[in-house]
């Protein structure tokens, strides 16, 4: 058991042209942890995601994951290395069915590590989808299905690579009342199977419900990191949320 | 159905049809049937890269021509046994798409079309200045008259080699389509950054997609010199190659290897029947038609007419190995 | 003659995303109106509903103008402008390939503007000195800030009573936003306008507002009804952030 976190990103800066996307970016996540990362729109929130993840190099600053430095690496390795994401606008295979879908980081990203046979795939499909409670549309395609059943699609996707670090990137945008509060348990559950896990989301009370920890963003820079109630509270973080 | 199986099966399918042509006794059944089956490999070989990763290849004439003139250079020479001829055109042919894909798979978007379109430019002005194969005089290849070691004239061999790559060609894309790696090939198609974020490693999958594509068309191309005994750049590297070998797919289906194998028995037979009765040029026309009335009725191809675009894939992996 | 709006039980959304819930609320005639909230809680989807380019599901949406009602739900957006309903577009959405005399004119479309072009045209350019100044310059190639001048410009053109402003802050320097909620103030005073102003820049939009709904997720959450309702921190703050 070690107490290195499992996420570290340090002095992470990124610029497209002119325009400074990220700056000096500092952050740790534990093992286990519950981390929200929230931020005005433009804040650099995706950018980061981006940069983790591997979809974007980062220019400055290094990201550590497990004890491995992610420098270069591309992104498929990085999912390899259990460090799994979800899309803001849900990505599906599209001419797959669910349960297609899930196979894919089964086959790619997991049998990499551990041999596994067709039947054992198959199980392990239907209990993503059961975890998400899509078992019975798995053999349809997810055209057929409605906004929240593909969020949901999409984190069991994530889910499918097993990872250790899951980093939701606003899965609850444009879902209703109830709908969020769906994702919010999912969330939740996962977290409690072990899954450490970011969480970028707008919907502020979706945020507090779920985190430990919270982030703030603003114009590519980490203005807050620490106690949720507080940092609600810091007076910059309102500044710039309403304005100045 | 397994891979073996299926390989069997294919192999039984073109020995009935080899018995056939030669039962008709008619010479010019081995000349047509030869484009016919040129056409399988290649359309096939062209649905392995433009049909499973969705990256579209417009430079066939480019991958083929070049097999066709290693075969040229080798015969000057010193006239190696046609097996080799082929071998070496897959080599080329195959490391020619290695190299392109190296260069321009890296990068997202219309690259890869655009450069396999330069490709066949460049190639075919090189080869053109290089008089070694004739350059834009051309170059006479002897055909021989009769096959080694077996009871056929050569022409009747030349097919025969046509039909074993048509057997290869086909299992090589149905075993792809049952395996891990075929998997991979469709989610680089229907979204390229979701596959990488699952752990898809999309260069490597890029790569031996097009490095296997071009080498069967390099295979393919190889023969070319016999059958036609002069080659000239102009013919070798035709506009018609590329575009019979997209639309071959484009009508049969591109979900699977039986689309590229029912355009091109379709299209080829179609337009060796209309070289014969009519005239050679119609041949073109013909493509265009159906295609623009495949495009209209059925833009899934022939196989996506009678069954859903998608078949359960799960089912087929589970059958396979 | 001022114009007036009136909003209830208006729900809304694009497919199967639903963004407005049950929303009410009113703009009487003369008053300043701010819709406050932060991003993606349905404020410039409210606009576009007003303005006839997203379809409500529900509820209806009655201006009063010129002594007459009109239900404003299943009209098109060129009749509603027609009707005196000006609008400054998120992000602006000039013609950048147009110089600025000719943005300002394509503003003055509507044939009750027609009439009087000219004259508009020189009340617009004493309202912004600097346009005048730029008259041939090319929209594309001013700055952010006399971008949002010359779209404020160009919603005047219409000859409106009523001026729909949507999030007039994006995308420029904090200085350049206090000056553009100033001219807004400014021109509402001189021609007498109804404004209803979506605005997520909090501090700034209060400014200038009699009244103010903040909206979060979909639903109107809070009406302050005076300056010193929108003044309380700590209630607006909760709204904001959460908690």
């Amino acid at each position: 058991m070690t107490d290195a976190p499992l996420l570290e990103i340090t002095g992470v800066g990124k610029r497209f042209g002119g325009f400074i996307a990220l700056a000096d970016i500092e952050l740790a996540v534990q093992q286990g942890e519950r981390v929200g990362l929230v931020g005005p729109n433009g804040s650099g929130k995706s950018t980061l995601v981006n940069c983790i993840c591997g979809t974007l190099r980062n220019e400055t600053g290094s990201v550590r994951f497990g004890g491995h430095w992610l420098d270069g690496m591309k992104a498929h390795e990085r999912t390899r290395l259990g460090l799994a994401r979800s899309f803001q606008l849900p990505r599906p295979f599209a001419t797959m069915t669910l349960a297609e879908n899930l196979r894919v980081p089964i086959l790619y990203a997991v049998n990499v590590r551990n041999g596994h046979t067709m039947t054992d795939i198959e199980t392990r499909c239907d209990e993503l989808l059961r975890m998400v409670g899509l078992l019975d549309k798995a053999h349809r395609l997810p055209r057929d299905l409605t906004q929240i059943e593909m969020r949901k699609l999409e984190l069991a996707r994530a889910m499918a690579s097993e990872p250790r670090l899951l980093i939701s990137d606003e899965a609850m945008a444009g879902l209703s009342h109830g709908e969020v509060d769906d994702i919010l348990a999912l969330l939740l559950k996962l977290n409690e199977q072990g899954v450490t896990i970011i969480m970028i989301e707008h919907i502020m009370r979706a945020v507090l419900a779920f985190s430990q920890r919270l982030v703030v963003l603003v114009a590519g820079r980490k203005i807050a990191d620490g106690d949720p109630q507080a940092v609600v509270r810091q007076s910059d973080v309102v500044e710039a949320y309403l304005g100045s | 159905m397994r891979n073996i199986t299926f390989v069997g099966l294919l192999t039984i399918a073109a020995a009935v049809v080899f018995a056939a042509m030669l039962w008709v006794h008619n010479g010019y059944v081995f000349f047509a049937g030869y484009v016919v089956l040129q056409y399988i490999v290649l359309a096939t070989a062209w649905n392995i890269l433009g049909g499973y990763t969705g990256y579209v290849n417009f430079g066939v004439a480019a991958f083929f021509a070049c097999g066709a003139y290693s075969t040229v250079a080798l015969d000057k020479i010193w006239a190696p046994p046609l097996i080799v001829l082929i071998l070496v055109g897959g080599v080329v042919s195959g490391i020619i798409g290695l190299g392109t894909g190296y260069l321009t798979l890296r990068l997202r978007g219309t690259f890869f079309g655009i450069a396999t379109l330069a490709l066949a430019v460049v190639a075919q002005t090189l080869i053109t200045n290089w008089s070694f194969v004739g350059g834009s005089r051309g170059a006479y290849i002897i055909r021989p008259e009769h096959a080694p070691f077996l009871p056929l004239d050569y022409i009747q061999y030349l097919c025969l080699w046509m039909l074993i790559l048509s057997v290869a060609s086909l299992a090589t894309a149905r075993a792809i389509e049952h395996s891990r790696l075929g998997v991979g090939f469709a989610t680089i198609r229907d979204d390229e950054l979701a596959a990488e974020a699952s752990g898809v490693p999309t260069l490597r999958l890029k790569l031996i997609a097009t490095v296997l594509s071009g080498a069967f068309m390099g295979m393919a191309g190889a023969p070319l010199p016999y059958y036609v005994t002069y080659l000239d750049p102009s013919s070798g590297f035709s506009l018609s190659y590329a575009v019979n070998t997209i639309a071959m797919p484009l009508i049969g289906g591109t979900s699977s290897w039986l689309g590229p194998l029912i355009g091109a028995v379709l299209l080829g037979t179609l337009q060796q029947v209309a070289t014969v009765t009519i005239s050679s040029a119609l041949s073109l026309l013909i493509v265009g038609l159906m295609l623009v009335g495949f495009v209209v009725v059925a833009p899934n191809g022939i196989i996506g007419w009678f069954a859903p675009v998608t078949r359960t894939r799960m089912r087929r992996l589970r059958g396979s190995r | 003659m001022a114009a007036s709006l009136d909003i209830s039980g208006l729900d809304a959304g694009y497919g199967a995303v639903r963004v407005l819930h049950q929303v009410s609320l009113r703009v009487a005639a003369g008053e300043t109106v701010a819709l406050l909230g932060t991003n993606g809680n349905g404020k410039s989807t409210l606009i576009r509903c007003v303005l006839g380019m997203v379809r409500p599901s529900g509820g209806n949406i009655t201006l009063e103008i010129d002594g007459s009602r009109h239900e404003l739900v299943g009209m098109s957006t060129e009749d509603i402008v027609d009707l005196g309903v000006g609008v400054v577009p998120e992000g602006r959405r000039l013609f950048p390939r147009l110089t600025v005399t000719e943005n300002l004119l394509m503003g003055a479309f509507r044939r009750a503007a027609r009439a009087d072009i000219t004259r508009n045209l020189e009340f617009c350019y004493e309202a912004f000195p600097r346009l005048a100044e730029r008259r041939r310059q090319l929209a594309g190639s001013m700055s952010g800030g006399e971008q949002q001048m010359l779209a404020l410009g160009r919603a005047l053109m219409t000859a409106p009573k009523m001026l729909l402003v949507d999030e007039p802050s994006v995308g420029l320097a904090p200085l350049l936003v206090s000056r553009t909620i100033d001219k807004i103030k400014e021109l509402k005073d001189s021609y007498r306008l109804t404004v209803l102003m979506a605005e997520q820049n909090f501090t700034q939009a209060i400014r200038i507002a009699d009244r103010g709904y903040v909206i979060v997720h979909g639903r109107i959450e809070f009406e302050g009804t005076s300056a010193e309702e929108l003044n309380n921190n700590e209630l607006i703050r909760q709204f904001y952030l959460g908690a």
